[in-house]
């Protein structure tokens, strides 16, 4: 395990921590930006549901990875100061809101994974890791529900529906394997009984994600997984192109005010 | 109109130990996604700990009119009240 | 009871009685036709208003400057659709479907309050709008709790309870960019200086010139005159401004002591007119961006309901093998 510079830090911990919240923070930021432009009014109500639970998982998982990391930096720095590169969330969070479809295979996806991340996660050897996902754990639950439900209607629902279902498992499905790849920075959190493995969520996800297709009447997409440049990902903050804008709408104004509280 | 998703009506109850009271309605596909919008919409501020979701057109109600034959006759039912009875002085727990 | 009552009052009557006994009137009651078409009218405007009006804040939301106020704005923008939807729920009691009042805010054939089709160009109009817009509107919104509606004045009683937070989270916003950097305050006060007058129009105009006001109170859906609720308004606003370190932009604002209220300018009801009439910075963009959603989100509302129907025919084939 690698430790950081000062009293109280811990470089591997922060590390992995910064994964987890890039992973949260984006995945939010991509729901929110869909309120306002649900299919029906109720669900916009539930987008912003989903897109508050989110956020609110993201921010004091940055703030502690700020706080292990020792160099001052808290949740908005973190967010709003670091480049693209310096991101660490993998690629299928970023992946942008097509139609609702694509919003909805995202979701499926993902909150299938941090469903279970967080299941194991509340045994953390990090106190505020193990709070943090011990409440998680319970709105991933809901999370799924509603991704599984709305992955249910669209693949059963009509002709129309169940295409654009299918073409959106399809876009977001070479992005699955990023979750489960373990790269140094969480291989030493796991080894350390502050992370998990995510190798091992994988057979309770696709039992999760296999479950929710079959009642769908949806295949699973024979697709390989998308190996970014020399093998590298979101976790190494090599992202998808659509990710500069996103970062761009979301941190202009902190970034035009230097210094500024708000 | 017939194309549109149909109309709930949503119930909560509070906290244990109230019954479900009527909050409001919503549309819907079907009952499990009335019962989660009616989770998103009706208990964001934990309003709640349990929620029913009815199918507004399978509401049977009075008619405003009837008023007088359904609730008029229990006007002067004044026996029913515990206030009706005379009880001597002295006498608790009654 | 007496067996000697008076002769059985029509139904007419009966309401008159309720309304002037200060009872509510619940959905199945007799009312008059002009009674429900003039709730129809404010309570689909009101809703139509909660839905357009989360998009000049919503505008924000992927922009937000921290991630505290990030997460508020949601909530905020949430609760707007929410309150839509209360208020929708309360017309559908009077016969009207929801679906049908979109269609007619998508046709522009009901209005939504012209407030909404002023811009929000920068991270200080969130303030403002939460300020003066939201606190204007609860002003409006107070005594619509004793509408004599039942379903109407019961989603306002919701619909103010869980506002308070709104109009705080804009004067906070504001406070704080007062105390900020002088760019940050000057935006402040640019924000405030454009939302002042739109803000006094939301009352709607003066009552010399108030087309329905006064068949609304006689039937208690209105309790105060758009003027009262205007002076109301200008009165607690005078005072939060100064508190702010911010000005509004009135020369005439002053504190009058004969009458004990502030007097303030002439609204200029010709602008008021012409945002009504769909002439507003941005009419046309809040319209199209509802009409979008809906358009974009029908294959979907379909889908729904295809597999809805495809459940209920399984089910119904099961119960039929059993």
């Amino acid at each position: 395990m690698t430790t950081g510079t000062g009293p109280g830090t811990d470089a591997a911990t922060a590390g992995y921590l910064l994964r987890l919240g890039d992973d949260a923070l984006i995945a939010g930021h991509r729901m929110a930006e869909v309120v306002t432009r649900a299919p029906q009014l109720e669900e916009d109500v539930a987008l912003a549901n989903i897109a508050l639970d989110l956020l609110g998982q993201a921010r004091p998982l940055l703030t502690r990875a700020g706080e292990l990391e020792g160099e001052g930096r808290d949740e908005d720095t973190l967010a709003y100061l670091r480049d693209e590169p310096e991101f660490r969330n993998c690629l299928l969070v970023e992946l942008p809101n097509t139609d609702f479809a694509h919003t909805i295979a995202r979701h499926l996806l993902f909150s299938c994974y941090a469903r279970e991340l967080y299941a194991a996660l509340a045994a953390s050897t990090d106190d505020v890791l193990a709070g943090v996902a011990g409440k998680a754990v319970k709105e991933l639950d809901y999370h799924r529900d509603h991704a599984a439900q709305w992955t249910v209607r669209l693949g059963d629902g009509t002709e129309e529906s169940a295409a654009r279902m299918a073409a959106a498992l399809d876009a977001a499905w070479p992005h699955v394997d990023e979750m489960f790849t373990a790269d140094p920075v969480i291989s030493a959190a796991a080894a350390s009984g502050a992370g998990v493995d995510p190798a091992g969520l994988r057979p309770a996800w696709d039992s999760a994600v296999d479950a929710v297709l079959a009642e769908a009447g949806l295949h699973r997409p024979d697709l390989p997984p998308q190996a970014g440049p020399g093998g590298r990902g979101g976790r190494h903050g090599l992202h998808t192109q659509s990710f500069g804008f996103l970062l761009a709408e979301m941190q202009h104004v902190h970034r035009s005010h230097p210094g500024a509280a708000w | 109109m017939s194309g549109e998703w149909p109309l709930w009506e949503v119930f909560v109850r509070a906290r244990r130990g109230l019954s479900h009271t009527h909050v409001g309605s919503l549309h819907a596909a079907d009952a499990g996604h009335a019962l989660h919008n009616a989770r998103d919409l009706y208990t964001r501020r934990q309003e709640g700990v349990s929620v029913w979701v009815v199918p507004a057109a399978a509401i049977t109600a009075s008619a405003p009119e009837d008023k007088a034959s359904f609730f008029d006759p229990a006007d002067d039912k004044v026996y029913r009240h515990p206030t009706f009875y005379e009880v001597p002085e002295g006498v608790d727990h009654l | 009871m007496t067996l000697t009552g008076t002769a059985p009052a029509g139904p007419r009557q009966r309401f008159d009685a309720m309304i002037s006994g200060e009872e509510r009137i619940e959905p199945r009651d007799w009312m008059p036709d002009d009674y429900r078409a003039t709730l129809i009218r404010q309570i689909a405007q009101h809703a139509h208003s909660e839905i357009i009006g989360m998009q000049p804040e919503g505008n924000w939301i992927t922009r937000a400057p921290s991630l505290k106020r990030k997460a508020v704005l949601i909530a905020k923008v949430q609760d707007e659709a929410g309150h839509g939807l209360y208020l929708y729920s309360a017309a559908e009691t009077l016969g009207v479907d929801r679906a049908e009042l979109l269609d007619l805010l998508h046709e522009g054939r009901q209005r939504y309050s012209s407030i909404f089709n002023y811009p929000t160009p920068t991270w200080a109009d969130v303030g403002a709008i939460g300020w003066l817009v939201d606190g204007a509107a609860i002003t409006n919104q107070v005594p619509l709790c004793r509408c004599s509606y039942g379903p109407y004045a019961r989603a306002m009683v919701r619909i103010c309870k869980e506002e308070s937070f709104h109009q705080r989270q804009g004067f906070e916003i504001l406070h704080v960019l007062a105390r900020g950097t002088p760019r940050q305050r000057a935006m402040a006060q640019d924000a405030v200086d454009r939302w002042y007058w739109p803000s006094l129009m939301m009352f709607g105009p003066p009552d010399s010139e108030s087309a329905h006001s006064g068949k609304s109170m006689a039937w208690r859906i209105k309790r105060y005159s758009n003027d009262d609720l205007r002076q109301r308004f200008v009165d607690i606003i005078a005072e939060q401004v100064r508190a702010l370190g911010l000005t509004l932009p009135d020369p005439d604002l002053a504190w009058n002591a004969e009458r004990g209220h502030y007097d303030f300018g002439a609204v200029d009801w010709a602008e008021f007119t012409a945002v009504l009439k769909g002439d507003g910075p941005c009419n046309r963009q809040r319209i199209e961006h509802r009409r979008a959603a809906h358009a974009d989100g029908a294959w979907v509302r379909e889908a729904a309901r295809a597999h809805a129907a495809k459940q209920a025919d399984r089910a119904a084939a099961r119960e039929a093998a059993r």
